[in-house]
């Protein structure tokens, strides 16, 4: 077997273990350092995935791909992850204690995406899952002294261990039928002219439990209160991450074993999909903390993400990974505003916003970006990404499906644009400005950059994400 | 000259960027940027004005140039997409560059007076360059989609523009008014060119109405139907057409300046290029058309009317816009985009030296109501002559520019043999003359009614105003010498001639209301207030705008708050509902299923798993054998 195909995994969980150990050993006063520390090996980490992304192969027999799809996904992960920890170490000084586990058990759960991303078995992808589940648990209910996060990862706990039990017993029931957990042996076994009951309750255990992840309407009620209830940069990795690594997972097992089925899951996947638009963004509309609102804007985003897999072509998926990648930067930003507004005041109530551009120019501004590229405007990126996936459902016929998707968007806009009329046009109720930290000043520039630029010139990008969807359609 | 043309929208964007991140801070040299970059693209869109003429170069041969954008490679059965941006230089663009350059820089002249001590000076200027970037891409593009993005951000610089004085929150509201309203007309737009694509296979004008020509296109009439109205549904809410007509007089609320520019050159002037750009494809579909045209012509009618009745002077002024651009879309519809185009380009002169002046008489009095004006013309003359001679040209009085367009309007429509329309058309043009004059004899002639200190405005804005004068006398008559009808056509080249008959009916009917308008406002040969309490109902409902923002505001209140509500509410109560009620049952009739006394988080995990259940009974069912099939 050849191990370097491992070689990033190897470098993040040897990293995750050393963070622990630096938690422990570093003196008080220098624990600032462990965030500092922890962001500059995710950007090396970062370069090797770059370099690394070429490679392809097959790894433990052929439980773990690597190949362009899982390091595109993985390249994703860390993106996140760096910016997510870069604006979270002004978070965690503030809180004062155990940095050196925060940041541990963000690079673990990073780990557990990576292989949900690369599984090719069943065992190996509910693997990777709990690693990123476990982990999440542990740092939403990070504010032990905080009812509410405590709340929040008692509820995460408890929900995503149901979850499991679900995806589990779909997984199992699956094995049942087709007597291996290998992909490349489920897609030989369970084909169109053999479904049985079995098979359909399986799949529809299965859907379930990737449901919860990504928060597709009916299995997303967790999310409006986790998000709100956890720390902000717990919030963003969770709404970024585990999302994106939970529908990494669901794509390529539902291409790779599963496309055969297709005629099962489908009807139930364009339901639900239209589902979770419609009610993603019509209840963002009355909420008046901004977590929560993000929350079900994040709802309705998984959504428009699963249009791309009713596409089912080539056009489908290059357009999914084109808008992960875009929504990795739009939320990223938007989170840190809300970071660093919520570390000085401790609010984070929609009102409490008003009069920002005035306290704060560099927070309303990149806001500003950042919710106009998620509500899909020109010129900013996720205009591109929203158009791309309308057009591959257009493309396959599914008219109605993209005339509610452009509807909903239309309202979207309303819902962002009240954030933005309360940041730019109401009076600051306090004149105090709002101080960014260095990390957060990054990150906010970093992805008003990218959110502007991937929109401005969008070809680089979308001809990755195209070759790397010719994977799953070969020539 | 042509091959400089992909400067014209790039020069005013550079403005706009140095404005941002350099020159903020100095007035000066903020309004020296945005005004050499307005320039420069003026001198270009001239020169390339000129050598289109010069060159011959024509609608059907035009001069196209494109990078590739955005290329995903078709595999199989499955479409790619393939997106360019180009230009693409036609008499049509390069005349409409003309119009909308020339006219951006004389606003923003002007703009250097009104403007004047505003807090937002320099950041008002960035705006400006920015709006005439996005007009001029959306002009200049070469394929549906381009202009779609050009399209787009002309909806967020008049979001920005409208409420640019957001401390007001009446301008703030009629911001987001705008912008979510162009929204709607966005969304069928958008739809409109992914459907063309599919279609088609391409988003290029050129390449579009070559396969159409061909007939080899093999896309079904209904489909073409469908997606030449889902098309026509932007210039619906840009070009402010009934039903979407609600955000026009609202963006009022903004500087006047900009009213001025979003009112003849950029904005709703974008939703009848896009007609006529696209009319290829429009022309395909008879229905479509038709709609066009009525709807057209319906607006025509219900702006004007609504336009008697007004008090504030720029709202009489916005109504007379969208009465002409009903016009405009009118004459479209029943087939003539020479006319159409040719209506556009003079209205953009003299609507914009209205507003100007209007403007100007606002700085002066500091009031928007004609009824506390009163006896202006001595202390304001040149703004007034201005204004009277851009009514003049508004109402079509000859030789007039606007006498030469609306004619042309006229005539198309009667050689179509839309006779109702025509007839329909005629009328509004009385109607024109009248409110025009209405507002001239209340506000400039008379005595005083309030104690006000006019005084004739500083050079800066009295400049553009006659410039902009000249424009509204000779620009229809130059236009019609030039050959106008030969340049921008379709199908056929339009020889403008002028049919006496239909040039004398309109000029009694617009001599008329001007007639009308002297003895009751001038002469006050009949009380007002009588007439208004006599037909007391008919006026308030034109007072009240046919109760149309109305309707609007108790949809979006009541029935698309009330679903987010509703949704909101059965995400959160409704299943604590159901589990409590099912608790309390389960509790008085036996009290064994104690643990339903629910917290929410058991209420969520009913959820998922209710759920599960729910779709396992549906899909399983028929493959079990069950009934459902």
């Amino acid at each position: 077997m050849n191990l370097s195909l491992l070689t990033l995994e190897i470098v993040v969980a040897t990293l995750a273990l050393f963070i622990f150990i630096l938690g422990l050993v570093a003196p008080a006063n220098q624990k600032r350092g462990i965030g500092y520390f922890t962001v500059l090996s995710l950007v090396v980490s970062l370069i090797i995935a770059i370099i690394l992304h070429g490679e392809s192969g097959t790894a433990f027999g052929t439980m773990y791909v690597v190949d362009p799809f899982s390091s595109y996904f993985k390249i994703a992960f860390l993106i996140a992850a760096v910016l997510v920890t870069m604006f979270s170490i002004s978070y965690v000084n503030k809180l004062g204690y155990n940095q050196g586990e925060f940041f541990a058990l963000t690079v673990l759960a990073l780990l557990g995406m990576m292989i949900m991303s690369s599984a090719a078995d069943f065992i190996t992808f509910y693997l990777g899952l709990e690693m990123m589940t476990i982990p999440f648990i542990i740092l939403t209910a990070f504010r032990y002294g905080d009812k509410a996060s405590s709340e929040a990862g008692m509820k995460y706990m408890l929900l995503s261990a149901m979850s499991s039990a679900v995806l589990l017993y779909g997984l199992s029931i699956l094995y049942g039928a087709a007597g291996s957990t290998l992909y490349s042996d489920v897609i030989n076994v369970i084909t169109g002219d053999n479904i049985d009951a079995l098979t359909v309750i399986g799949l529809v255990f299965l859907l379930a439990g990737f449901g919860f992840k990504i928060s597709m309407v009916p299995f997303h009620m967790w999310s409006p209160d986790i998000y709100q209830g956890a720390p902000t940069p717990v919030t963003a990795f969770l709404a970024i991450g585990s999302k994106a690594a939970a529908l990494a997972a669901m794509i390529r097992m539902f291409m790779i074993a599963l496309p055969e089925t297709r005629e099962v899951w489908m009807t139930l996947v364009i339901v639900l999909c239209a589902m979770t638009i419609v009610l993603g963004n019509f209840v963002a509309i009355p909420q008046t903390n901004i977590k929560r609102m993000l929350a079900y804007s994040s709802i309705a985003h998984a959504g428009y993400l699963l249009m791309g897999l009713v596409a089912f072509t080539n056009l489908g998926i290059s357009a999914i990974l084109y808008y992960v990648m875009i929504y990795v930067f739009a939320n990223a930003g938007a989170f840190a505003c809300v970071n660093e507004f919520g570390n000085m005041t401790g609010s984070d109530e929609i009102k409490d916003y008003t009069g920002m551009w005035k306290r704060s120019p560099l927070i309303a501004s990149v806001m500003l970006l950042c919710l106009l590229s998620l509500g899909g405007i020109p010129p900013l990126a996720g205009f591109v990404g929203k158009f791309y996936l309308f057009t591959a459902i257009i493309d396959q016929g599914y008219i109605w499906l993209a005339f509610l998707g452009i509807g909903m968007s239309m309202v979207s806009v309303y819902y962002y644009l009240i954030v933005v009329k309360v940041m730019f046009l109401g009076k600051p109720v306090e004149e105090t400005s709002v101080p960014v930290s260095l990390g957060a000043k990054t990150v906010m520039f970093v992805s008003a950059v990218a959110s502007l630029f991937l929109g401005l010139y969008p070809a680089p990008l979308t001809d990755i994400a195209t070759k790397v969807a010719q994977l799953f359609f070969p020539m | 000259m042509l091959e400089l043309a992909w400067l014209i929208p790039i020069f005013p964007l550079i403005a706009y960027t140095l404005i941002i991140f350099l020159t903020k801070k100095s007035k000066s040299i903020s309004v020296a940027v945005a005004l050499a970059g307005i320039v420069a693209s003026l001198v270009i869109s001239i020169g390339v004005l000129v050598e289109t003429i010069q060159k011959g170069i024509t609608m059907a041969e035009p001069f196209e140039v494109a990078v590739k954008w955005l290329r995903l490679s078709a595999i199989d059965k499955y479409t790619g997409l393939n997106i360019d941006m180009g230009i693409l230089i036609d008499p049509l663009s390069a005349v409409m560059m003309f119009v909308v350059t020339s006219i951006a820089t004389l606003v923003i002249i002007y703009s250097v007076g009104y403007m004047h001590g505003d807090p937002g000076f320099s950041r008002y200027f960035a705006y400006m360059s920015l709006f005439a970037f996005s007009m001029l891409l959306l002009v200049i593009a070469n394929n549906f989609f381009e202009m779609f993005f050009g399209w787009e951000l002309v909806g967020l610089c008049s979001y920005l523009l409208i409420g640019f004085w957001f401390e007001k929150p009446s301008a703030a509201k009629a911001a987001n008014k705008a912008f979510i309203t162009n929204r709607w007309g966005d969304f069928g737009f958008m739809l409109g060119i992914i459907l063309l694509y599919i279609n088609f296979g391409t988003f290029n004008f050129g390449e579009i109405s070559r396969i159409i020509g061909d007939g080899a296109s093999g896309v079904g009439a209904a489909i073409l139907t469908l997606i030449s109205l889902l098309i026509f549904a932007g210039p619906m809410a840009k070009s402010a057409q009934f039903p979407l007509h609600v955000w026009l007089p609202d963006a009022m609320e903004g500087p006047t300046p900009v009213s001025s520019i979003l009112h003849a050159a950029t904005m709703v002037a974008a939703g009848v290029y896009l007609l006529a750009r696209g009319f290829v494809l429009f022309n395909e579909s008879t229905e479509t058309l038709l709609f066009i045209a009525y709807i057209g012509g319906i607006t025509a009618f219900i702006a004007a009317s609504f336009a008697l009745v007004q008090r504030d002077i720029k709202r009489i002024l916005a109504y007379s816009t969208l009465s002409q651009l009903g016009y405009m879309v009118m004459v479209i519809g029943v087939g003539s985009i020479t006319a159409g185009m040719f209506h556009l380009t003079t209205h953009a002169f003299f609507k914009c030296m209205l507003f100007l002046g209007a403007g100007s008489v606002i700085h002066a009095v500091h009031t928007q109501d004609i009824f506390e004006m009163g006896g202006l013309s001595k202390k304001m003359p040149i703004t007034t002559w201005t204004f009277i001679i851009g009514a003049l040209a508004l109402a079509g009085i000859f030789p007039l520019s606007g006498f030469w367009s609306k004619d042309e309007i006229l005539l198309a429509t009667h050689q179509a043999g839309f006779t109702g329309l025509y007839w329909l058309a005629t009328l509004v043009a009385g109607m024109t003359a009248f409110y025009m004059f209405r507002l001239i004899f209340i506000a400039f002639f008379g005595e005083k009614r309030t104690d006000h200190h006019a005084h004739e405005s500083s050079p800066w804005m009295t400049v553009p105003l006659i410039i902009l004068a000249f424009f509204a006398v000779f620009s229809g008559w130059g236009l019609v010498k030039m050959g106008y009808g030969s340049m921008v056509f379709f199908g056929h080249p339009h020889h403008g001639e002028i049919n006496l008959g239909i040039a004398l009916i309109s000029t009694v009917f617009a001599l008329g209301g001007i007639v009308l308008a002297w003895l009751i406002y001038y002469r006050k040969i009949v009380d007002t207030d009588l007439m208004k309490q006599r037909f007391r109902p008919i006026y308030n409902l034109l007072w009240n705008k046919l109760y149309i923002d109305e309707i609007y505001e108790w949809l979006f209140d009541k029935v698309m708050l009330g679903v987010a509500w509703l949704c909101n509410q059965c995400d959160r109560k409704v299943v604590d509902g159901i589990a409590d009620g099912l608790g309390d049952t389960v509790r008085h009739t036996g009290g064994w299923m104690r643990f339903m006394q629910t917290g929410s988080l058991q209420n969520y995990a009913l959820v998922i798993f209710g759920a599960i259940v729910i779709i396992v009974l549906l899909m399983a069912t028929p493959v079990l054998g069950g009934v459902i099939r």
